[in-house]
């Protein structure tokens, strides 16, 4: 048998273009398989490595204020092991070079029992310091010996900064209502629990539980019993860790690497098994008086099929062994990127000998199956029959000519269109490969035209103000009034944010409700397609997520908890859903809200417009005010968001352009070498007959542009439909990639895979200037 | 040579041709002289491997040779380059092959016309397929007609450019004698009636004899010529 091994290897070696072609699409398959498995396998190891060290608490609650002897209760309630009660609140830094907006999180001298802080420097606080988290201090430049300020309910107080941390409930830290990490503006301060106490007036008591629950206990159990304990005391309502927002972002990223680890891999495999099948059929096809000779000299069906399957075999595990090796680095790569805002002590990231397997097993069995058609067919044959020259093929004139339009047609063209109509199923595969290129490179810039479409519809549609400033707490309207009398400020709105469970029968969502002024201009709820809603008087605006979850259409009501101050129940008119794309918001004017709450003219916080040129000096004015917890910047935000998610997603989306343009090369490739290869005894011919070169390499290059003439439209439909696909499957709660195509991304498209076709074909004029004329005329093969 | 009072078409001298077969050399043409008359028709002869078919190469300007000049009428084809061999294949060449090469997904007229519409003064793809005989498979696909048709159809492809010289390679290896018959007697008839020069090479001694001249090519040398008062007529032939 080693002749035949020899042969195979001549085989590959003579189809060497279209035996790449397929190892690479293969390689991108595995690699994005490989690599997408692997990072999500680190991020869930880590995680779950992290969660255990750490003692990561089960279940949650906030409330008001709550007595310290009521933790006796909470820890008699059955099924909790363990708890900490910690006081929590919001403040604000500051330090020579800026402000920030943090939490400020009581912790004990240890770090804690559940959630325990993980040291990365300095040392844990004493009396007068704070620790702060990683991300904070690293976008901050703060660190262990820089004095700050902490001002909380007003009240300034100088602190040392003694260390910087990591905490496990925190891995994706976000500023309160926000989406995104945005470190600059947002951080994470610990201090001991004294200190804590005092800044917040929370002497002798906490608001803020974390109960580890016992092996078997039933989380909504516990949940149950935990708010009724602290019902009188302003409890905000219990929740499992499923619901902490830092590890609701985490579980929804794993889940969708492990959905881009079956789409898309799926597709590229499709691709790979129609590139094999297509080059199998010829290789058989030319090889028919070779497969005779082989069974006349006494080779078995066996072993003319396994060197035949032996050939695809080849290609998928030369094509697996590099995407492996490709995946491994870019799983690396993409865990790297993740730990700049999903922060663990230990990234553990490990090549995954099983996920590599499969892929690659996979990989082998795609390919095999792609070339079962051409390997039956070489079984089939038969030596006697094999050894003549094929008879022609049977065609016919088109439908085209036979309705009288034929006159229309070049003689090449009508070779052409008569063998493309002639296998019609394998002509349409073919297209449908060159329009998969199309689809994958659409695909693969959808995500920066989504990103882009996110960020413009979030940052300059939906908010237009300059700066938003939080206040520590409720404050009268009129201290947002007070912020227009600063020079620079050229407008303000006040908004009122607040905490609130909204409830259809037994449908309930915990939510950010969002009151502004009914004619807001510099801030607002902008749909999808970017129309602005108006807020009514009276209702409720809230995304189409959150009432497909509450299942409410516009005109139903829902009952609205109001989860702070007295706690207030009411009802409210769903006035309309609007398909944003962040979150699951819901948005009342000022006067709902007051009525709502029965409280008088009061805000959270305010949008304003600032004269760029004011913009320092405004900066400064802000930071003097004690009642103001925070200022965000919105240029700042965009830089952030750029920065983190949106360079993470892009950092994907580049490696998916990267895999697309391979996949269009050897897809278009694949294609103009098998037209060559079907046409080459007719172009021979046409060259003894007096075709120049040029001619000859028009008429192949003509079938080319007819296959693109089917494949292009084809392909912009594939790609919008898989766009939608991968949209769907990176869609959460949390946010929604809209299907948002840009018209570059069409022409990238539609652009990369003609520039492919023109490559190809003029690589093609070699081809046509080595036809032996005298050798391709003599045979019948 | 004798001198001929026909003009000479075909001026070979001292022709070689070696093809480098991996590591060895093999000479298919040792220095051939040949000269060839405006309207005969030639038959070379020979075995498998003496080099006929190299020979026919060369002058149909597939193939280049190694050594020698070959000219028709005032070209050199030896020093030529692929422009010029495919200008003098276009518009003065038709080739007949073993295998016909029809191209499949066209009809007969069509495959006809492929040659016609590229040649500087064709005749109608009709007139060619009736010279042949067979206007009234016109509109068959090669898949719908018979070896021998095939063949003619080949034949009409090659003459509708009305060629200069029509150089034949093996065309009745693939037939039975009937339908060989048949093909060589429609080559005679053009050759016959249009006056074009006709070299057809061959293995089977029994089509010498309808030939102005029998070349018998043997190792890559002209061994023997033979010429013929009388040409015989194809229905004559038996093998």
């Amino acid at each position: 048998m080693t002749a035949l091994w020899t042969k195979l290897r001549r085989d590959l070696w003579h189809a060497r273009g279209q035996a790449v072609a397929i190892g690479v699409v293969v390689a991108c398959a595995v690699a994005t398989s490989v690599g997408s498995v692997a990072t999500a396998r680190a991020l869930a190891r880590s995680r779950d490595l992290y969660y255990a060290q750490s003692g990561m608490p089960d279940v949650f609650a906030d409330a008001a204020r709550v007595p310290a002897a009521v933790a006796g209760r909470l820890a008699a309630v059955p099924g909790v092991a363990d708890l900490d009660t910690r006081a929590v609140g919001d403040a604000r830094l500051s330090w020579r070079g800026g402000t920030a907006r943090v939490r400020l999180i009581s912790t004990a001298p240890d770090g804690g029992r559940l959630g325990r802080l993980d040291l990365r420097s300095g040392r844990l606080p004493g009396a007068g310091e704070a620790v702060i988290s990683e991300g904070f201090a690293s976008a901050t430049g703060l660190a262990s010996g820089a004095r700050v300020s902490l001002t909380v309910n007003g009240r300034m107080e100088p602190v040392t900064v003694s260390g910087v941390v990591l905490s496990p409930e925190h891995v994706y830290a976000i500023p309160p209502g926000g989406l995104f990490p945005d470190d600059r503006a947002f951080g994470l301060v610990w201090m001991r629990r004294e200190a804590v106490e005092d800044a917040l007036d929370l002497e002798g008591a906490f608001d803020q539980v974390a109960l580890r629950l016992a092996r078997g206990a039933s989380v909504p159990d516990v949940v149950e019993q935990v708010d009724r304990v602290l019902r009188p005391f302003g409890g905000l309502g219990a929740f499992g860790r499923d619901r902490l927002l830092s590890n609701r972002f985490l579980s929804d990223e794993i889940r969708q690497l492990d959905n881009m680890a079956t789409v898309l891999p799926s597709i590229f495999l499709g691709v790979a098994v129609f590139l094999v099948a297509v080059a199998l059929s010829r290789i058989v096809a030319a090889q028919r008086m070779q497969i005779g000779t082989l069974k006349a000299l006494g080779y078995g069906d066996l072993a003319i099929g396994v060197h035949y399957a032996g050939f695809a075999a080849a290609v998928a595990l030369a094509g697996a062994a590099v995407g492996v090796a490709l995946g491994h680095a870019f799983g690396l790569y993409m865990s790297r990127m993740y730990t700049a805002f999903y922060r663990f002590p230990v990234l553990d990231y490990r090549a995954d000998p099983r996920a590599m397997a499969s892929a690659a097993g996979l990989a082998l069995a795609a390919s095999l199956a792609g070339a079962a058609g051409a390997v039956r067919r070489a079984v089939r044959l038969r030596p006697a029959e094999a050894m003549r020259p094929p008879a022609p093929g049977r065609y016919r004139p088109t439908l085209f000519e036979r309705l009288g339009a034929g006159v229309l047609l070049s003689l090449p063209a009508r070779m052409s269109l008569r063998g493309l109509a002639r296998r019609p199923v394998r002509s349409l595969l073919g297209a449908v490969g060159i329009a998969t290129a199309v689809a994958v490179l659409v695909t693969g810039s959808f995500f920066t035209d989504a990103m882009d479409f996110m960020i413009r519809l979030a940052f300059e549609e939906a908010l237009r103000a300059d700066a938003t400033v939080t206040f520590t707490h409720v404050v009268a309207r009129s201290a947002g009034d007070e912020l227009a009398r600063i020079p620079g400020v050229l407008a303000v709105e006040p908004t009122r944010d607040l905490a609130a469970i909204l409830r259809n029968g037994q449908r309930s969502e915990r939510v950010a409700l969002a009151g502004t002024v009914p004619a807001a201009t510099l801030s607002g709820v902008v749909g999808e397609d970017g129309r602005r809603i108006t807020v009514p008087p009276s209702g409720l605006v809230i995304s189409s997520r959150l009432a497909k979850l509450l299942r409410v259409r516009p005109g139903d009501a829902v009952q609205v908890e109001i989860l702070e101050g007295r706690r207030a129940v009411g009802e409210l008119a769903i006035s309309a859903t609007v398909n944003d794309v962040l979150g699951l918001g819901a948005t009342a004017s000022l006067a709902t809200l007051r009525r709502l709450g029965r409280e008088g003219d009061v805000i959270t916080g305010a949008q304003l417009a600032v004269d760029p040129a004011a913009r320092d000096a405004v900066a400064r004015a802000l930071d003097a005010r004690p009642g103001v917890a925070g200022v965000s910047w919105r240029a700042e935000t965009v830089r952030s968001f750029r920065g983190t998610i949106a360079r993470t997603l892009l950092a994907f989306a580049a490696m998916l352009v990267g895999f697309a343009v391979a996949i269009a090369g050897g897809v278009v490739y694949s294609a103009v070498r098998t037209s060559f290869a079907e046409r080459s005894r007719e172009l021979a011919t046409l060259r003894v007959i007096g075709f120049t070169r040029a001619e000859a390499w028009r008429v192949l290059v003509g079938e080319v542009a007819l296959q693109l003439a089917v494949a292009l439209p084809l392909g912009a439909l594939l790609g919008y439909g898989l766009s939608a696909l991968s949209s769907h499957a990176f869609e959460s709660d949390l946010f929604r990639i809209p299907v948002v195509i840009a018209r570059s991304t069409w022409l990238f498209g539609l652009g990369v895979t003609a520039a492919a076709a023109l490559a190809t074909s003029l690589v093609a004029r070699r081809w046509i200037r080595r036809i032996e004329l005298a050798d391709a005329l003599r045979s019948g093969e | 040579m004798s001198a001929d009072p026909r003009g000479v078409v075909f001026e070979a001298r001292g022709l070689e041709k070696v093809y480098r077969m991996g590591e060895v050399d093999v000479a298919a043409l040792r220095g051939v002289d040949l000269d060839l008359y405006e309207g005969e028709l030639v038959v070379v002869l020979g075995p498998s491997g003496s080099g006929k078919s190299t020979l026919l190469n060369v002058l149909g300007g597939l193939d280049a040779p190694t050594a020698g000049s070959v000219r028709w009428r005032d070209h050199d084809l030896s020093r030529a380059d692929d422009a010029l061999l495919t200008r003098y294949r276009r518009d003065h060449v038709g080739f007949v092959f073993q295998f016909y090469n029809l191209v499949p997904s066209l009809t007969a007229t069509e495959n006809v016309a492929l040659a016609g519409e590229i040649a500087r003064a064709p005749m109608t793809a009709e007139e060619a397929l009736a010279l042949v005989g067979l206007s009234e498979r016109r509109d068959h696909f090669p898949s719908q007609l018979s070896g021998g048709e095939q063949q003619r159809v080949a034949i009409a492809r090659a003459v509708v450019k009305r060629p200069d010289v029509l150089l034949c390679d093996e065309p009745t290896g693939a037939l039975d004698v009937a339908t060989g018959r048949l093909v060589l007697k429609v080559l005679a008839d053009v050759n016959r009636d249009l006056g074009t020069t006709a070299v057809l090479i061959t293995h089977n001694a029994a089509i010498a004899g309808i030939a102005d001249r029998v070349l018998y090519v043997h190792d890559g040398r002209i061994a023997r010529v033979e010429s013929h008062d009388r040409r015989a007529s194809p229905e004559e032939l038996a093998w």
